[in-house]
């Protein structure tokens, strides 16, 4: 089996986890955006609020020690590490004081809230604090002019001076960027993910549906007794290839059904016909009498009468076979029904020097057809007495009709000859079939076969057992079933 | 007697014309199913011989039409399909008989004997004679020469049938259809067997033959 990339992206396989894959995908990223949102904003909360509370607490420095105590916490507090904006101006805007080095213009235009880049001067948050620093041991760490903004708010204290406090905020975008960064890797890892599954999962069912394609090309190349394969794993496409195996059994049948009767035809048919122009041709030879043509058509006409009941018996079989019209299926008395039967053949009996007896239980009733039942009964009961009346000791049918288990079983017993081997009980009841000790018998060998497909066609069978001696033929009708 | 044959097939069609018109009848032909109904309603057919199959307008539509022009004339349906559900339908066309291809003419030539015979009058009649030979339908019983003579309710019904239809051939298939109302071909002439036991019952002991056989055909009842 080759692995062809285009046969792979037309898979089912495929296109699912593809499509599984971008939902995910989606999802993800909507989850993260949202997160993303939603601490950003509780971040920037908490540094305003951050912010405002440093503000009002150099506010109230001022008010309480003026000037030089603002200017002293100012400068303590703008070099402790991670430390905020911080910046004094007088009324002209001239920084007094603070850690910030330049400044847009128009920066203090504004009181209140505002957002832009800053200039500022920051120290190592991990260097060693001393107590009593001094200026000398201040490293600048961070020199703040690649334009990451701030957030700064702008107040005016008594005396026109300008206080701002402000934060920066590369914090939050560093997070953001974490962020940022833990989504393409687990979406990277998702889509590795999918594509790994969907490589071996796909693999997996287009190699089995492969194969199931290749023994399928195979049986319809002709090979009728190949199957498809199954694995044994009972999943669903065992479940299939089984079904679709039992399919295959059944239209093999079929086939070899319509094979034989082929072949049944090519036989029984062909030989009264060779006869029957034998025997118009040898009339025609020679210089007969006019008796002896009349002997010859009326010889002609009883052998075609034979063919023709040959050939509605075999045409019934095959129809009754392929499912006959529910159209004639109708409530039928088995009681009366075997009782009609044997009342037909009573004096055919009596005249072969039969003794025909019947045993009818009442209360049988199938769906079905009446004409059908009789005509295979009366198959199996002209067979018996045909066979018994070559019995040695004093021949007997017998005919019974009984309920069991909720079927109607019907049994013709004969105390005959009988089939000694089972195979060959077994076979009587296929197409055109005569056992070599019947062939003097006259019939077409049908009369069984036809008697089995009607049994089908009730959904019941027929049982062909031995009566120790003579022959047993049961004909079981299994329970009724309003549903058939 | 008076019959058209509608019938496509021309070769079957002047066989049956020619082999009527031996038997004594008058036999007429129509090639397709339109022609064959502007003839059988515009004639005065004591019979029609019907095939199933034809042009222009299918037999059984055909014979609708007629009953449906209040037209009765007898009709038998010729077909080449002989299951159970095909005779059906065509009786239930209004055909009164059906006779499936291949068939022996002697069997449809006592079939539409039957059929333009049938007479209202006979099928209400309760007591039928032939000859000394009398049948009593109400009381179920039979005397001959005024001697009761014993009968199975089957012999009763093949007695029954065979003397509504005395003078006139009736085939095995027939008896087997009426009396049974089995349409399926028996292996071994059990039909044969059971005229022969009703024979025997009717006639032993009595000098005159009623019942005859008739060769290669059936069996006819009548008197002398």
């Amino acid at each position: 089996m080759a692995w062809r990339i285009p046969a792979a992206l037309k898979t089912t396989a495929f296109r699912l986890s593809a499509l599984y894959l971008l939902l995910f995908a989606a999802c993800a990223v909507m989850l993260v955006l949202y997160m993303t949102a939603m601490s950003a904003r509780l971040l920037n909360d908490q540094t305003q609020e951050a912010i405002t509370a440093e503000a009002s607490d150099l506010g109230r420095a001022y008010s309480r020690g003026g000037l030089p105590l603002l200017v002293r916490m100012v400068a303590s507090r703008s070099r402790q590490p991670g430390a905020n904006l911080y910046l004094i101006a007088d009324s002209q805007g001239r920084i007094l004081s603070g850690n910030v080095e330049s400044l847009e213009p128009g920066v203090f235009d504004v009181d209140g809230w505002t957002q832009r880049p800053f200039s500022y001067k920051r120290f190592g948050e991990g260097s060693p604090q001393v107590e009593g620093e001094r200026e000398g041991t201040l490293t600048e760490v961070d020199r703040n002019s690649d334009g990451h903004k701030a957030l700064a708010l702008v107040l005016r204290l008594p005396n026109q001076m300008i206080l701002l406090v402000g934060r920066d905020l590369g914090e939050p975008e560093r997070f953001r960027s974490a962020i940022r960064q833990a989504l393409v890797i687990s979406l990277g890892t998702m889509a590795f993910g999918g594509l790994l599954i969907w490589f071996f999962v796909g693999r997996r069912a287009l190699k089995r549906i492969d194969s199931v394609s290749a023994a399928s090309k195979r049986i319809m190349g002709g090979d009728l007794t190949g199957r498809l394969p199954v694995s044994g794993a009972g999943d669903e496409f065992d479940r299939l290839s089984e079904n679709l195996n039992v399919m295959l059994s059944r239209i093999g049948e079929l086939n070899d059904g319509l094979k034989e009767v082929s072949d049944n035809i090519a036989h029984d048919l062909k030989t009264p016909l060779t006869r029957l122009r034998n025997r118009a041709e040898a009339a025609l030879t020679g210089k007969p009498k006019a008796a002896e043509y009349r002997q010859a058509l009326e010889a002609t006409i009883s052998e075609s009468d034979q063919l023709i009941r040959t050939f509605n018996a075999i045409l019934m079989i095959s129809r009754l076979e392929a499912g006959y019209s529910a159209e004639q299926v109708e409530p039928v008395d088995l009681a009366e029904a075997v009782a009609d039967v044997a009342e037909l053949y009573d004096p055919v009996a009596e005249e072969a020097g039969v003794a025909l007896t019947s045993r009818v239980q009442s209360g049988c009733s199938i769906k079905g057809n009446r004409e059908l039942v009789a005509q295979a009964l009366s198959n199996i009961v002209d067979n018996a007495i045909k066979y018994s009346a070559g019995s040695s000791e004093a021949p007997k049918v017998e005919i019974s009709l009984a309920q069991e288990k909720g079927d109607c079983v019907i049994r013709v017993r004969d105390n005959g000859p009988g089939i000694a081997e089972e195979a060959d009980r077994h076979r009587v009841t296929e197409r055109f079939v005569r056992l070599e000790k019947s062939r003097s018998q006259p019939g077409s060998g049908l009369g069984l076969s036809l008697a089995k497909a009607v049994m089908k066609f009730h959904g019941g069978k027929l049982d062909v057992l031995s009566a120790n001696p003579g022959l047993l033929v049961v004909m079981t009708f299994h329970g009724q079933r309003d549903s058939e | 007697m008076k019959i058209l044959v509608i019938e496509d097939d021309k070769e079957a069609a002047d066989y049956l014309k020619k082999a009527l018109g031996e038997a004594g009848h008058n036999a007429h032909v129509a090639g397709d199913g339109d022609t064959g109904f502007a003839m059988a309603d515009g004639g005065d057919y004591d019979v029609l011989i019907v095939d199933r199959m034809l042009p222009h307008r299918n037999g059984l539509t055909l014979i609708a039409d007629l009953r449906a022009k209040e037209n009765v004339t007898p009709v038998l349906i010729l077909s080449a399909l002989g299951e159970v559900d095909d005779r059906v339908t065509g009786l239930r066309a209004g055909g009164d008989d059906y006779l499936t291809k291949p068939y022996a003419f002697t069997e449809l030539l006592a079939r539409i004997e039957v059929l333009s015979r049938r007479s209202a009058a006979k099928e209400v009649e309760t007591v039928y004679r032939v000859g000394d030979l009398e049948l009593d339908r109400l009381s179920h019983s039979a005397k001959r020469a005024g001697k009761e003579i014993v009968l199975q309710p089957r012999e009763f019904r093949l007695l029954e049938y065979l003397m509504r239809h005395s003078g006139q051939v009736v085939t095995r298939t027939m008896l087997l259809e009426n009396v049974w109302d089995y349409h399926f071909d028996p292996q071994t002439n059990v039909i044969d067997v059971h005229v022969s036991r009703l024979r025997g019952k009717i006639e032993k002991g009595f000098e005159k033959p009623l019942l005859h056989t008739v060769r290669g055909s059936g069996y006819m009842l009548k008197a002398g």
